[in-house]
């Protein structure tokens, strides 16, 4: 199962790379998008997959999956939660300023 | 502190008074008599030093200043410091008070004038009597800098500005390399300290850093004397105020690459490459210097290229006298060592009647308003006192008698000759070539010197050409000048006197070896028979005087030699091709677009990460210790790939944004398989909640463009991502398969007892670790408040 989803994080890290590459900037958060999928993935598979019950001490397993990476990745989400929305905020905010959402033209400034 | 220090420092005390000074007596008393108090104190004082020095004593006061790093602020006095610092203090003084004259106290301002003219006393008077190299090259730069500053008092013109930092260029490039060789002697003998590195030349003639340290310290004095081929920047430095020019640019900053080398004399002479280098480059300086003086028109240039051509003939001078100290105590080190008497006397002599020059240039100019030969003429009536002085200033650099300048060059055609004769370094083959470059550098010293005698007062008065009419500049500006002069006829009348206060001891600084038999006894005297020397000079007076008949028809030559071969304009070149280079350079890489510096980054880190798993042996891959994979989680994960895949080739925005939400689901089903109830509740309601910001936000952005870009472009992309998945897909694999130790997570399962939870993830997030929570609530306020602030700010005229 962890080379399978080692794989999986790699094919999403590759498609996010992609994207960020992109010109469009509604690409480029959608890249993002994915690569904080990848590596939330990533650091639950880093962790040791299915190696008990979930970390509930109710349930009365004999072993409990590993908790910490949980807690690191519910941070991690919720960060990521916010840096998205205030990243598509601005690319709203930087369209209706800039009336282009090409990355090619959003480039420099006059005094350059 | 000692009383040596107290000078140095006083000079910078008194600077920061000047512009309280100028601020309350301008316009009722010129600021320069406050300041004339400083030098003369400072000479006088200095004059007491003369007996004590004289009879070989030296004068040595230590101040902690870094002592941890070693760095103390000795100053050290011998023969030599005292002659410079008798030099900077003294002609200081006369410039002051020609400065008092020249510069008006209506037009000018005086306060940065003075201020910086202080600084550089300061400075040089550090330099000289400094005897840790790491203060000394403080030092070396403070005179750097005011040099720069002053080289642009008229900051308005063009042309100052373009000497000051030409100067400034070459003279800090020369600066910074004789701190690398400053640094590269202190490594050698683990000590900042001058005396302490005379003790220990053995050590350091036979290190492996001995050539190096030796190149990089000549490098800063070569800079800094205005030697072949860094000479450059002097004549441009002559649009400083001419006081400056006189003071800075022919007596003492100049001198200061001279006092390096005979500062230093004692560790690297007696070796070839010290000879080689310093004579040879002082040789050509010589003569570089003296060919160009005679085609120049203004006055300041002459004389600029003149001070060139005399500070080669003193770093010759001290290159050949260098070789005494390779025989060692005896009669032939004798021979050698007068040469280094001459470069010491010619130091002197040098500094008067050069002095003197500039400060009669200073008059003419600021007495008729040009400095140009060709305006000026006829002046000898209406300015006979500036004729006298021009007389014996230009004379004694002729090397004419009854004047200083003859007694130096008879020295140094007798070092010349010497050095002609010696048969070490192989000097057998060369030999010959020193007299006679410095025979004909003289004849062109001749020939230049006559030129501003004779084109300024003598022929025919020119009115019109004039701004002013011409006459006698006030009694207050001759008074320097006068002293000056008065100086060059008295030290060729009464020579030994000053050699045996002054001379004696800078020579037993500069050569060790003579400190026990109390240095040699050379009587310099104007009249020694008839010998070569002297059948030398007067051959330079019989060609001189022909050719400067005859100038006008031989010095069309000089027009042969185009102005872009010149020095200068490979100066300016250089400077051009490089700001060139380095703006194509930067245009080139920093492009402005965001994508290609996510290039950048990426094939970075492909580089750097892939690189070195693949030199540290680190990818590895063991999958015996994996979970099972059952169907449905197969299935999820082909579905993850299909809805990425989706997203990267969606024709519509729409397909993308459902496709990364449905992408978003998946992984939280993952959380659900692998026993995450917390993140996968999470997971959704952030799903949910992004994917209705992305549709929020969807009405607003524009249509999905088609990627209208080149194949190639494409191609790049492609490969950058696909190195960027493999080397994420092989760093988790490797990192996988190499476990070096048990996680630390069983002491979570504590948390009931520890903190009264029976969920371990949220006694994580809210007890064990609580401060990222905490942040992470931060980090949201943060970005909620930016979102509310993006979609409220106006901003004037924008939107």
């Amino acid at each position: 199962m962890e080379t399978l989803m080692s794989f999986l994080v790699g094919i999403l890290f590759m498609i996010g790379t992609y994207l960020i590459l992109a010109k469009g900037l509604l690409r480029i958060i959608l890249g993002t998008s994915i690569i904080s999928h990848a590596v939330h993935l990533l650091i639950l598979t880093m962790g040791g997959l299915k190696t008990g019950g979930p970390p509930l001490l109710g349930l009365k397993n004999t072993s409990y999956t590993d908790a910490l990476p949980q807690a690191l990745i519910l941070t991690a989400i919720v960060i990521n939660f916010a840096v998205t929305a205030l990243f598509l905020v601005l690319s709203y905010r930087a369209y209706k300023l800039v009336g282009t959402d090409d990355m090619g033209q959003m480039r420099g400034n006059a005094d350059e | 502190m000692s009383w040596l220090h107290i000078m140095i420092v006083m000079p910078f005390i008194f600077a920061l008074l000047v512009p309280f000074l100028y601020k309350f007596f301008t316009p009722r008393i010129h600021t320069g008599w406050f300041v004339f108090i400083v030098p003369l104190v400072l000479f006088l004082s200095l004059l007491k030093y003369i007996p004590a020095i004289a009879d070989g004593k030296t004068v040595h006061h230590s101040v902690p200043w870094m002592p941890s790093l070693g760095i103390n602020y000795t100053t050290y006095m011998d023969g030599l410091g005292l002659i410079f610092g008798l030099l900077i203090t003294g002609i200081g003084t006369l410039v002051v008070l020609y400065s008092i004259y020249y510069m008006s106290k209506h037009r000018e301002s005086l306060h940065n004038f003075y201020v910086y003219l202080l600084l550089f006393m300061g400075a040089m008077l550090g330099v000289v009597f400094t005897d840790n190299v790491l203060v000394l090259y403080v030092f070396w730069e403070m005179t750097s800098i005011s040099s720069f500053l002053l080289i642009a008092y008229w900051y308005q013109r063009k042309k100052s500005r373009y000497g000051a930092q030409k100067s400034m260029l070459i003279t800090i490039f020369g600066g910074l390399a004789m701190l690398a060789g400053f640094i590269m002697l202190s490594m050698i003998t683990e000590t900042y300290s001058l005396r302490e590195m005379f003790n220990q030349v053995d050590v350091i003639t036979a290190h492996s850093l001995f050539l190096p340290a030796m190149l990089l310290i000549l490098l800063g004095a070569f800079t800094k004397s205005a030697q072949f081929p860094f000479s450059i920047w002097l004549p441009d430095a002559m649009e400083a105020p001419t006081p400056i020019s006189a003071y800075l640019h022919s007596a003492t900053m100049v001198k200061a690459g001279i006092y390096l080398v005979a500062r230093f004399t004692p560790i690297f002479g007696g070796n070839a490459e010290w000879f080689w280098t310093i004579s040879s480059i002082g040789l050509i300086t010589l003569l570089y210097g003296s060919i160009n003086a005679v085609k120049q028109t203004d006055l300041k240039a002459l004389l600029a290229y003149s001070t060139i051509s005399q500070l080669g003939l003193i770093m010759c001078l001290l290159g050949l006298g260098s070789a005494a100290l390779y025989f060692g105590y005896g009669d032939e080190a004798t021979v050698y060592a007068a040469a280094i008497l001459a470069a010491i006397f010619h130091l002197i002599n040098h500094s008067t009647f050069k002095g003197s020059l500039f400060m009669v240039v200073g008059i003419i100019d600021h007495e008729t308003g040009t400095r140009d030969i060709r305006k000026l003429g006829g002046l000898m009536g209406l300015m006979p006192i500036s004729f006298t002085l021009t007389i014996i200033g230009s004379f004694a650099m002729a090397g004419l008698p009854p004047f200083n300048g003859f007694l130096s060059k008879e020295m140094f055609f007798t070092g010349v000759l010497n050095a002609s004769q010696m048969n070490i370094f192989s000097m057998n083959t060369f030999g010959l070539l020193f007299p006679t470059i410095a025979w004909i550098a003289s004849v062109f010293t001749f020939i230049y010197c006559m030129i501003l005698l004779f084109k300024t007062f003598m022929g025919r008065y020119q009115p019109i050409k004039l701004e002013k009419a011409a006459h006698e500049a006030p009694l207050g500006m001759v008074i320097s000048p006068i002293i000056l002069a008065s100086l060059v006829i008295l030290i060729f009348f009464f020579p030994n006197v000053l050699s045996h206060y002054l001379l004696q001891p800078a020579l037993i600084a500069i050569l060790p070896i003579f400190a026990q038999s109390g240095g040699i006894d050379v009587k310099i005297s104007a009249w020694h028979g008839w010998n070569t020397e002297l059948f030398m000079t007067l051959g330079i007076v019989g060609l001189g005087t022909f050719m400067y008949i005859y100038l006008k028809k031989w010095s069309r030559v000089y027009g042969l030699f185009s102005q872009r071969w010149t020095l200068n304009a490979g100066y300016d070149f250089a400077i051009e091709k490089m700001e060139r280079f380095s703006q194509g350079f930067t245009n080139r890489y920093m492009t402005g677009f965001i994508r290609d510096y996510v290039v950048y980054i990426f094939a970075v880190l492909i580089v750097m990460i892939g690189g070195s798993l693949w030199l540290f042996d680190g990818i590895a891959m063991d999958i015996s210790n994996d979970a099972p994979i059952s169907l449905y989680e197969g299935g999820v994960v082909v579905g993850m790939i299909i809805a990425a895949i989706t997203v990267l080739l969606a024709k519509s925005r729409l397909t993308a944004i459902i496709a990364v939400g449905v992408l978003g689901y998946l992984v939280s089903m993952l959380f659900v398989i692998f026993r995450a109830p917390d993140l996968a509740l999470t997971q959704l309601v952030v799903e949910t909640v992004t994917v209705a910001l992305f549709l929020l936000c969807f009405y607003h952005l524009p249509e999905f463009r088609k990627e209208t870009v080149r194949m190639r472009f494409k191609l790049t992309n492609l490969i950058i991502s696909i190195g960027v998945g493999v080397i994420v897909t092989i760093i988790a694999l490797s990192a996988n398969s190499t476990r070096l130790f048990e996680p630390i997570s069983s002491y979570f399962e504590n948390s009931y007892d520890l903190a009264g939870a029976k969920n371990i993830v949220n006694a994580i997030l809210v007890d064990f670790r609580g401060i990222d929570t905490m942040l992470e609530i931060f980090v949201l306020c943060i970005a909620s408040l930016g979102v509310y602030t993006l979609i409220k700010l106006r901003l004037a005229g924008r939107d």
